[in-house]
Parts: structure tokens; C-alpha cells; sequence
């Protein structure tokens, strides 16, 4: 058994986009942001130009619950590249205001992880730009 | 009736350069050329007979060889690049196009999983994704919802690789054979596959050239006809989660682990044809949920029975449905970034022409042959036949 734990500094890192920059303002404070329309009030993620329901401009931002159930995993014990701590846990949420993000899960034995699991968000600061979403079981 | 609209095309040439972990002496552009070079040796053509070109190395072949002016694409290889060069071959826009793929010398970091796994986007980087941990997500959806076991999805990794491990081409020539058992017990990648549950990392190179019927009739290979085919894309790959249900509980319609389905009946449907016409599947096999999931998306088996379908011998040498029969990209080759899509239709190719040396299919008259998967958000589909549409 083996405790999933956020990666250390030195993996690579997000660059920001136009499109998704209030996103990553919002992990720096600590808010788990996604984008809703004003018009069908349809959620949209990763972050976009138009609604991905109804291709309205309106997209507003909202802060998120943060809170959701897995959807699905992985764990990886091969890393993508060497500056990866192995195993580390993919997973897919559907978080509760009804969207999905891709994450890694955290705080939980490796071999204990299921679908539908209830976790919540918790943000890892990885440099001075980029705070990091995870989520753990609650 | 209408006239099919790929009646006057025909694939002409076919060829596999040797293919290797590493292959000493050749980088992208010499591996790609020979390639060319060998399919036009098997169709019987000269350089100057060829009018179009496909590929990032298409436009070199065209410069080296003075055949210029020529049509060209920078169409995507693999399935999507033969339906380009069919199309500009019936739309009279080239009659002898050579679609060349090669990949040597670009894999070289071994500490990191292979480039073209892991493409960087600022929503999947820092996650360590890359492309097994995307189809994992997409199997382990699949297991839950429907039961599938892991014995299944080991039971087709068996299956390929031993395809693989009898023929003398094959990167894995001789490395078997396996049971699936042997596959439960190779060390876990990304769960729920093991090492031998997913593709391997090669160089080499390929090419495919196809011609307009009446100039395929002089020529001394059977021709091969193409019968119907189109590309499924829900998007770009590996840069959103990669969900099962890609549309939610809004959008039912929106089904990611289903890709392929649309691009499967527009195949059949040119055609006239169903999956039990179908004698050889040489499908797309980066990792063995994949080809679990296509005979779903296909309509070879209800939802959610894939797992049971490949369980019987079904998928098998002599079984109903034998797939992927050169060892595809689990023991064949997985020859760089392209190389692989097309090398699936190739195989095809020498399905139907019957000169496979191993695994092949007696009397295969049509084959199914595909690209990509539901970890990348895509699934290209072509059905190729010895009769002309």
C-alpha cells in the first residue's frame, strides 16, 4: 500500500491561455472556478469562447462547490517523465454543480480508490504561478 | 444506382520497411523514403508515374525525385489520408498518389514515456498524463459500468501478440507466445493495463500508394478496393478529460467511448454492407480495452458485451472475427507518431490480397481496418474489399 500524495516541485507545470487564465487566478486564491452561461445556464470545461451546450458568448465565472465523486482512475506506476513521484492517481471527478475535471487524486491509499468515491478539492502550490488542484476522499 | 464514389480507385501498392525498438542508420526522412520506394516497387511503378503525395515527408519524395508539380496533402495519416487520396483520385485531381509514413531517430529519452505520448496541455501536464493513463480512464469507466474484467481485456493482448510472436516481421517476432494470464502477471502501468496490455514504442516506416482503377488494371498486384470509410472526432486529444460519457447527463447523445460509430455506418452504409460481411478486423490496438470498445462502437456486439465477445476464440486465428493478425501495435510495430495508423490498412492490404505468410485469412474478401481510440477522442474507420464497388 502506498499513500497517493501531490507530486513535489519540479514537474511541469500549466502554462496559461487567454481563454483560461481567470481559472488559474482562481486556484492562486484558493477557488475552484468553472464557467456558466447566462443563457442556458449549461456548464463548460476546460475552459472556453462559447458554451459548449448552447455556443453562447455569455459565459460567466462561478466558484465551484469543489466537491464531487470519481468518475474514474488510473494509478501509474510507469511516470510520464522522471520529475513524477510514482504511483500517482488520474482521476476524473463529477464534481457536483455537474461538470467533470481531470486531477489526480491524493490522501488515499493507492489500492483503495473506486468509482463514486466522495472527494473534495485541495489545492498544492507548485510555484509562484500555478496552485494546483487535487481532490481527497471526505 | 449511383456509382460508388471510390469505384474508380483502387490501392495498388503496399509496403513495411524493416521495423525496430531502434533502427541503426536511418532517421525520419531516409526511413520514410524507402518506404515510398518499396510500395512503389510492389505496385510495379516508377517515381515519375506518381501525381500526389500525402505526409510531412510527401513533399520530399516529390523534391528528391524531380516529379514535380504533383497534387499534394498534409492530411493526417493513416485512414484520413486514404480517403483524401481516394477522394482526390475519383475528383480527378491526381490518378497515382503515394502516401509515405516514417519515424527513426525521434524517441531517444527513455527515462520519460515516448513523445508523442504525451502531448503538453496546461490541463493534463502536471497530472502526468500521457497516453495510457488517458485510455485507462476510458477502460476503467467501461469496467465499471458493464462488469468488464480484466481477463478480457488480457485475453485480446494475448491474442495480438501471439499474432505478433509467429510472424517474422513483427518487432516482438518471437516473443511469446502469451496467455492472458501472462499478461495479468506483467507489471502494472497505468491500472488497469499492464506492460503487455499496452503498445510498444518502434521505428519505421511504411507507405501506401493508391491509383485510378483503369491504371491498376496494367499493374501487377491485385488491386484492392476501397469501400467505404470516414473519421470520427469529438475533438482534439489529450487536452480534456478523456470521459466515456464526454456530454454528461445533458448530453446522452455525446457518447466519447462510443467513437467510431458514426464513422462505422457511413463505412457499411457506402457500401451496402454490415459487420457479419466483415472476414479480418485490423483494428487500431494501442492498448486491449481498445479493441473491446471498437467492436461495440462498431455494431459487432450490443453495449457493454464487448468484454464476453472476445472471450469465446472470437478474436482468434480461425475464430469468426480475427483481429489485428500482423501483431499490430502491441508486438508488430508502433512506429513513431503515424507510422502505425497506416500500417493497419496495409495490413488489410495483404489480407486481401492473401499473401500474409502468417495468420492469414483464407478467402478474406472484406476487411475493416481503423485508427485511433477513445483515450484521444477519435476513431477513423475504412472497409476495403477485393471486389470493386
Amino acid at each position: 500500500m502506498t499513500l497517493l500524495e501531490p507530486q513535489r516541485r519540479g514537474i511541469p507545470l500549466p502554462v496559461a491561455s487567454v481563454a483560461s487564465r481567470p481559472y488559474w487566478d482562481g486556484c492562486n486564491r484558493g477557488e475552484l472556478c468553472f464557467q456558466r452561461c447566462r443563457d442556458c445556464y449549461g456548464i463548460t470545461h476546460t475552459p472556453g469562447i462559447v458554451c459548449a451546450h448552447c455556443s453562447s458568448r455569455a459565459l460567466e465565472w462561478e466558484r465551484s462547490s469543489g466537491t464531487g465523486t470519481i468518475y474514474s482512475w488510473s494509478t501509474v506506476w510507469r511516470p510520464q517523465t522522471p520529475e513524477f513521484t510514482v504511483p500517482y492517481a488520474p482521476i476524473i471527478v463529477d464534481v457536483d454543480e455537474g461538470w467533470q475535471i481531470l486531477s489526480n487524486l491524493i490522501g488515499c491509499e493507492h489500492d483503495a480508490i473506486e468509482v463514486g468515491h466522495a472527494v473534495a478539492v485541495e489545492f498544492h502550490r507548485l510555484s509562484e504561478e500555478i496552485n494546483l488542484p487535487y481532490f481527497r476522499p471526505v | 444506382m449511383a456509382k460508388h464514389p471510390f469505384h474508380d480507385v483502387a490501392i495498388v501498392g503496399v509496403h513495411n520497411t524493416a521495423q525496430a525498438r531502434v533502427l541503426e542508420g536511418h532517421d525520419s526522412r531516409t526511413i520514410t523514403f524507402e518506404a515510398g520506394l518499396g510500395a512503389l516497387a510492389d505496385a510495379g511503378l516508377e517515381p515519375r508515374q506518381i501525381d500526389g503525395v500525402v505526409g510531412a515527408n510527401g513533399a520530399d519524395f516529390v523534391y528528391q525525385t524531380r516529379i514535380g508539380p504533383v497534387w499534394r496533402s498534409v492530411s493526417p495519416l493513416g485512414i484520413p489520408s486514404v480517403l483524401e487520396a481516394a477522394g482526390a483520385i475519383a475528383n480527378g485531381l491526381a490518378s497515382v498518389v503515394l502516401i509515405s509514413a516514417g519515424s527513426a531517430g525521434v524517441y531517444t529519452e527513455r527515462q520519460s514515456t515516448a513523445p508523442w505520448t504525451r502531448p503538453s496541455n496546461e490541463f493534463v501536464v502536471s497530472y502526468g498524463m500521457f497516453t495510457a493513463a488517458e485510455f485507462a480512464l476510458i477502460a476503467r469507466r467501461h469496467m465499471h459500468c458493464y462488469g468488464t474484467k480484466p481477463k478480457a481485456l488480457a485475453t485480446v493482448a494475448a491474442t495480438i501478440r501471439n499474432n505478433g510472436h509467429v510472424n517474422p516481421e513483427a518487432v516482438y517476432y518471437g516473443r511469446g507466445p502469451f496467455s492472458a494470464q501472462d499478461v495479468l502477471d506483467s507489471r502494472m502501468v497505468a491500472d488497469p493495463f499492464h506492460l503487455l496490455d499496452c503498445s510498444m514504442t518502434a521505428e519505421g516506416g511504411c507507405a501506401l500508394i493508391l491509383a485510378r482503377a483503369d491504371i491498376a488494371q496494367d499493374l501487377a498486384t491485385s488491386p484492392v478496393f476501397v469501400l467505404g470509410g470516414n473519421t470520427d472526432h469529438f475533438g482534439p486529444s489529450y487536452q480534456n478529460p478523456p470521459s466515456f460519457d464526454l456530454g454528461g447527463k445533458r448530453r446522452p447523445d455525446l457518447v466519447n467511448g462510443r467513437v467510431g460509430r458514426r464513422a462505422a455506418e457511413d463505412a457499411f452504409r457506402m457500401c451496402g454492407l454490415g459487420p457479419t460481411d466483415v472476414d479480418v478486423c485490423e483494428f487500431y490496438d494501442p492498448f486491449s480495452f481498445e479493441i473491446i470498445r471498437q467492436f461495440e462502437a462498431f455494431g459487432f456486439c450490443p453495449e457493454g458485451e464487448g468484454g464476453a465477445f472476445v472471450m469465446d476464440g472470437t478474436i482468434g486465428p480461425g475464430g469468426r472475427y480475427p483481429v489485428t493478425t500482423d501483431g499490430g501495435l502491441m508486438s508488430f510495430s508502433h512506429g513513431g507518431a503515424t507510422v502505425q495508423l497506416l500500417q493497419r490498412v496495409i495490413r488489410g492490404v495483404q489480407q486481401l490480397r492473401g499473401t500474409c505468410a502468417t495468420r492469414q485469412v483464407e478467402g478474406a474478401e472484406v476487411a475493416m481496418c481503423s485508427g485511433g481510440g477513445a483515450g484521444a477522442l477519435f476513431n477513423d474507420v475504412l472497409l476495403l474489399g477485393t471486389a470493386q464497388p
